[in-house]
């Protein structure tokens, strides 16, 4: 056991970069992530690694592509619109499957919107964001101790498969203070690069990368290769949390702060005489469809709780195949919703299911 | 037990620090602990405030709806944050800084203490905050005044260690008070 610390989510997440062995930070101020960026301006230095502030949110994400392309462990981060300006750059670094780290800690939208939390980003990370047949690895933590462990599994994760690995929490879990154990999680080992571009040496061949490649049957190929990558990701790296499901009349579906609510709504529920699950996908991408979808078989209804306008619905839908009713109770704008309204919700979806 | 506290006050009275004292002072002692502060767009005069939660379970949810306790500052926190303590609940005034008709309109339990003014005694308003907390303390019992001296060593930067008796004399006067 080590020692417990209060910190704050943001500094968390960039202790945990350098932990992984980050020695690359690209950035661009951004509320409500910005304290990654201080963090790192004064770590980075200290133990040789870079800290760089990007001239803007696209210079910054092809600093990552550069650094990465090397074999560095490198990591950009920003919030909602910063992330959006990084699409471009995410979709070219797919192509070019090189490893990369992204932080997203959600705030509101649509457009500049307001700084605080929100996972309307949902689609945005899950579904593509830029352009091409292509994913990231999305992990979605709801605790602080979270932000350490999945930050580091990131950087795995990103090294294993040579692609992105997206960190996305949201404004709260980046301001709110916890206590964090930064124990041994797992392995952070150097992943052999022998695709990196940082000089011949012994190896008697040069390394190329680019994401261009105007031969269909080429391209196709690698299309190909991408996808058999993403069925692999799929077979292995799916996580997720199941809280007080074997006997729930309806499950609810949530992640990030809001399944942290859910927590609180079950034991309200209880006292009612109405037993609440509580599934949390910690990968959002890839989703567990089967492991949501299988108890279909035993509740009444599930309902997916979201801080936007209903987006991971649809996953919950698709897990849910038609078997069961999938309702949607969300807030926007930078509304949390409180244990109150959730449980007026389930209480209202049960009347309906019963009659 | 669980107790959901919010902190509140203008910009400068040290709402935030009083909370992250709180939640290290409870880590301290072994509890689960959280501390959220408000960050959306303040203005200078405006209310700043804090959720801390200090539990012996799992924290939940760290936003507070209803609050076993609103320490509050001034008067807009008083008239923001009274409405969300339970009935069960009690509030914390700093009657310095609310207008005594105010707090006598209260339907809810309160402690009114004239922290701003005794801090001022001490030297300093910037000890009002913990003066309080030195009021919460011998209300609830929930944490001992030595897990909030060793907290002041932690939230303190060490420049700042030799006001580590002072703060410990503001919070002891407030137990007493």
């Amino acid at each position: 056991m080590g020692e417990k610390v209060l910190m704050k989510g943001n500094d968390v997440i960039a202790e945990a970069s350098i932990r992984a062995g980050c020695k690359c930070y690209f950035g661009y101020p951004i509320t409500p992530q910005t304290e990654i960026s201080h963090y790192l301006a004064e770590a980075l230095p200290k133990i040789g690694g870079v800290f760089l502030q990007a001239e803007s949110e696209i210079a910054a994400i092809n600093m990552v592509y550069g650094a990465s392309s090397a074999g560095i462990r490198a990591m950009t981060s920003s919030s909602s619109p910063g992330i959006s300006l990084k699409q471009e750059g995410i979709s070219y670094i797919a192509g070019a499957e090189i490893p990369a780290v992204v932080v997203n800690v959600v705030r509101c939208g649509p457009g500049l919107g307001g700084i605080l939390p929100g996972q309307c980003d949902y689609f945005q990370a899950t579904k593509g964001g830029g352009h091409g047949d292509y994913h990231n690895i999305v992990l979605a933590p709801n605790s602080v101790q979270e932000l350490y462990e999945l930050t580091v599994r990131c950087f795995n994760l990103a090294d294993k498969y040579r692609m992105c690995a997206m960190l996305m929490a949201d404004g709260s879990l980046g301001q709110m203070m916890e206590a964090v154990e930064f124990r041994e999680i797992e392995d952070i080992e150097a992943i052999d690069k022998p695709w990196a571009t940082n000089g011949m040496g012994t190896r008697g061949h040069s390394n190329y990368i680019s994401s261009v490649n105007v031969n269909p049957d080429e391209l196709e190929k690698l299309n190909q290769r991408l996808q058999a990558k993403y069925r692999e990701v799929t077979k292995n790296e799916i996580m997720y949390e199941e809280v007080n499901c074997d006997n729930a009349d309806i499950m609810v579906v949530s992640y990030g702060t809001t399944s942290r609510i859910i927590k609180n709504v079950i034991k309200d529920a209880r006292k009612m005489g109405i037993n609440v699950g509580l599934f949390r996908p910690i990968s959002l991408w890839p989703f567990p469809y089967d492991e949501l979808g299988k108890h279909a078989s035993h509740v009444k209804a599930f309902l997916s709780v979201e801080l936007s306008a209903g987006q991971m619905i649809d996953d919950v839908r698709l897990s849910v195949n038609g078997k069961k009713n999938c309702y949607f109770y969300g807030r926007t704008g930078g509304n949390i919703p409180s244990q109150k309204e959730i449980l007026d919700e389930i209480v209202k979806i049960l009347e309906k299911e019963d009659r | 037990m669980q107790y959901e506290i919010i902190i509140a006050g203008f910009g400068g009275q040290g709402v935030l620090s009083a909370g992250r004292l709180l939640a290290y002072a409870g880590m301290i002692e072994g509890k689960n602990v959280s501390w959220l502060p408000s960050y959306g767009p303040e203005m200078r005069g405006g209310t700043a405030n804090c959720h801390v939660i200090i539990s012996d379970d799992e924290v939940g949810s760290p936003i507070i709806n209803h609050a076993d306790i609103a320490i509050c500052m001034n008067l807009p926190s008083f008239e923001k944050f009274e409405k969300l303590v339970k009935d069960d609940g009690f509030i914390l005034a700093d009657s310095s800084m609310i207008e005594p008709l105010k707090l006598a309109s209260s339907h809810k339990k309160h402690h009114d203490i004239n922290a701003t003014e005794r801090a001022f005694e001490l030297g300093n308003k910037a000890y009002a905050n913990i003066f309080i907390l030195g009021k919460l303390l011998a209300v609830t019992k929930m944490l001992t005044p030595e897990s909030i001296e060793q907290a002041l060593y932690k939230v303190l930067p060490p420049k700042k260690h030799n006001l580590i008796p002072i703060e410990m004399k503001a919070l002891k006067t407030g137990m007493e008070n």
